[in-house]
């Protein structure tokens, strides 16, 4: 068999795996069916990766086995031991290793061509190039975002003064030697500058930004990590890579796109405006009556609701509340009410995040309502429990065209009948801003820690229950 | 512009449209699975890192190339298995806990 046949053997494995690519990811279309699809779509790897090792380009297997197995043992252990709480973390964490990879194996097949002293033709050049920035920007911004969605670093956002001049200039001197590396593709200083260039964007990009708008930053690099594996797939003329590659790039953007709507802000907004210290409430001075009550009164609530939606934001996770929170479900189902959870697309540090510690907590997924399907039930709703979630349920965004956080699409528990809030204290969420709902006539105010809070809820619900 | 580089462009194009089209049906509930998911295909740039790594005739790119063989992957298999540890807790009300 000639070189040339092998070579479109591998290709049309190639097709084979593309197909699984998508066919799997079609299959997270339904919790049912999503398992499959994940499997599919490993399915397509596995075949890409062994059709490629039939490559007869590759001479020397010595070092790539030992490779797969170093990175596949730490990928391993990192997917086995990572808790639920830190899954955003994680993301970040592999969308900077992909990013790297992209842009090593860019510059990687740049040094080669060099070396082979082969004609770099412009396209090439230019993909090389994306490939290289995009990979380098990915790799530091998604290691910042780790950072600080781990508490490592600083999660409130650094503001440099002069900071969107700074980027900008960054930006600007990246783009401008990318440009220098494709008049002169051979030059390797001009590589390594734009590697350079590239990393100090990504820590600029990510610096800015707090850490609730985070979702939206994972998300945008699970994009750009796709985006580096395209473009090196256009400069290495692999066409999976470039299908792979759209595929996770388009992902990435549209869940992007879909926090940003879920947060009223555009995306330079969520970049470039230096939203989000936590601190001091800002109100108008006037101290607002609200008011307060104590586990039991709240059982009492809860125990002869028979409907009841559960709001929670990522404070419960914090508490490692979820759990409880479940229990309390099930005591309430088990009394006949019909429990939901409401979620808010931003809930969480991550698309989704919530759903997947609520998962874990055992809580069925058909009980895990998305924002509209929440909004259309609150109106019949007799308790909403409101666990570490605050902008998400404040009012004002329907009602004060002043407010920092109008426009945004929130869950209208104001609607239902009781409204419980357990918080720690009446200090201000991620906007700084106060919340109408905490001083409207169905609202109780129960203080305390998530956690004990609900303990102590579990328990007095339980006894009602027994009792009656 | 050359015809290699016009058929890539088509491929990039209308992968583009394909994965509009069925990632905005997956629910929000899955959108954790997903973005986990969508990293560990992102490892497909290991396919790359093979090619260059073993067929590179001097050190530099070739040293480069295997790690980002390794880098890839963790991407690969760390990507896949948490996603399918995640998808595993999805369960129906009324299922029992697997």
């Amino acid at each position: 068999m000639s070189d040339q046949d092998v070579l479109n053997i591998i290709n049309l494995v190639y097709v084979v795996a593309a197909a699984l690519f998508i066919y799997g990811m079609a299959g997270l279309r339904k919790p049912s069916t999503a398992r499959r699809g994940n499997r599919i779509a490993a399915a397509g790897m596995l075949i890409a990766i062994v059709a490629t090792l039939f490559n007869r380009e590759i001479v020397d297997y010595k070092f790539i086995i030992p490779a797969i197995i170093v990175g596949g043992v730490v990928g391993a252990w990192l997917a086995r031991s990572v808790p639920m709480t830190g899954m955003p973390q994680m993301v970040a964490i592999f969308n900077a290793t992909g990013g790297a990879a992209s842009a090593i194996v860019a510059l990687a097949a740049l040094i080669q061509l060099d070396q082979a002293g082969a004609d770099i033709d412009v396209d090439t050049a230019v993909t090389v190039a994306l490939g290289i920035a995009i990979g380098a920007v990915t790799l530091t911004g998604s290691l910042i975002a780790a950072g600080k969605l781990q508490g490592t670093i600083n999660q409130n956002p650094v503001l440099l003064p002069g900071r969107n001049v700074l980027s900008a200039g960054v930006a600007v001197l990246t783009l401008g030697l990318g440009v220098l590396l494709v008049a002169f593709p051979d030059t390797l200083p001009i590589a390594i500058g734009l590697i350079a260039a590239g990393l100090v964007l990504g820590l600029l990009l990510s610096i800015p930004i707090g850490g609730a708008d985070m979702p939206v930053l994972v998300a945008l690099f699970n994009s750009y990590s796709g985006l580096a594996a395209a473009a090196t797939g256009f400069a290495i003329d692999n066409n999976l890579l470039i299908i792979a590659g759209s595929l996770v790039g388009a992902s990435g953007l549209i869940l992007t796109n879909i926090m940003c709507r879920a947060m009223n802000r555009s995306l330079a907004n969520v970049m470039f405006a230096g939203f989000g210290q936590s601190g001091a409430v800002v109100t108008d001075g006037e101290e607002r009556p609200y008011r307060t009550v104590n586990a039991e009164d709240a059982a009492t609530l809860l125990a002869y609701a028979q409907s009841v939606v559960f709001v929670t934001g990522y404070g419960l996770a914090v508490a490692q509340a979820q759990h409880e929170l479940r229990k309390l479900g099930d005591l309430m189902e088990g009394n006949g009410a019909a429990v939901r959870y409401g979620i808010h697309p931003v809930a969480g540090r991550m698309p989704g995040h919530m759903n997947v510690l609520l998962a874990e907590a055992d809580v069925p997924y058909d009980q895990l309502l998305d924002l509209e399907d929440t909004n259309r039930d609150l109106g019949n709703t007799e308790v909403v429990l409101v666990v570490g979630a605050n902008d998400v349920v404040n009012p004002q965004a329907r009602t004060n065209p002043q407010s920092p956080i109008y426009g945004m699409p929130i869950l209208n528990v104001d609607e239902a009948q009781s409204v419980i809030v357990m918080k720690r204290s009446m200090a201000s969420g991620f906007s700084g801003i106060d919340n109408d709902l905490f001083y409207m006539d169905q609202t109780s105010m129960l203080f305390g820690d998530a956690l004990a809070s609900l303990r102590s809820l579990v328990t007095e619900v339980g006894e009602i229950l027994e009792d009656a | 512009m050359t015809e290699a580089l016009i058929t890539s462009l088509t491929i990039f194009v209308l992968a583009t449209f394909v994965g509009y089209y069925v990632i905005t049906k997956i629910p929000p509930t899955l959108h954790t699975p997903l973005m986990s998911g969508t990293n560990a295909i992102s490892g497909i740039v290991i396919l790359g890192a093979l090619v260059v790594g073993g067929a590179s005739t001097d050190t530099g790119s070739e040293i480069l190339a295997i790690i980002a063989v390794a880098l890839a992957s963790v991407n690969v298999f760390g990507g896949f298995l948490v996603t399918e540890r995640m998808l595993r807790m999805f369960r129906r009300g009324g299922d029992q806990k697997s």
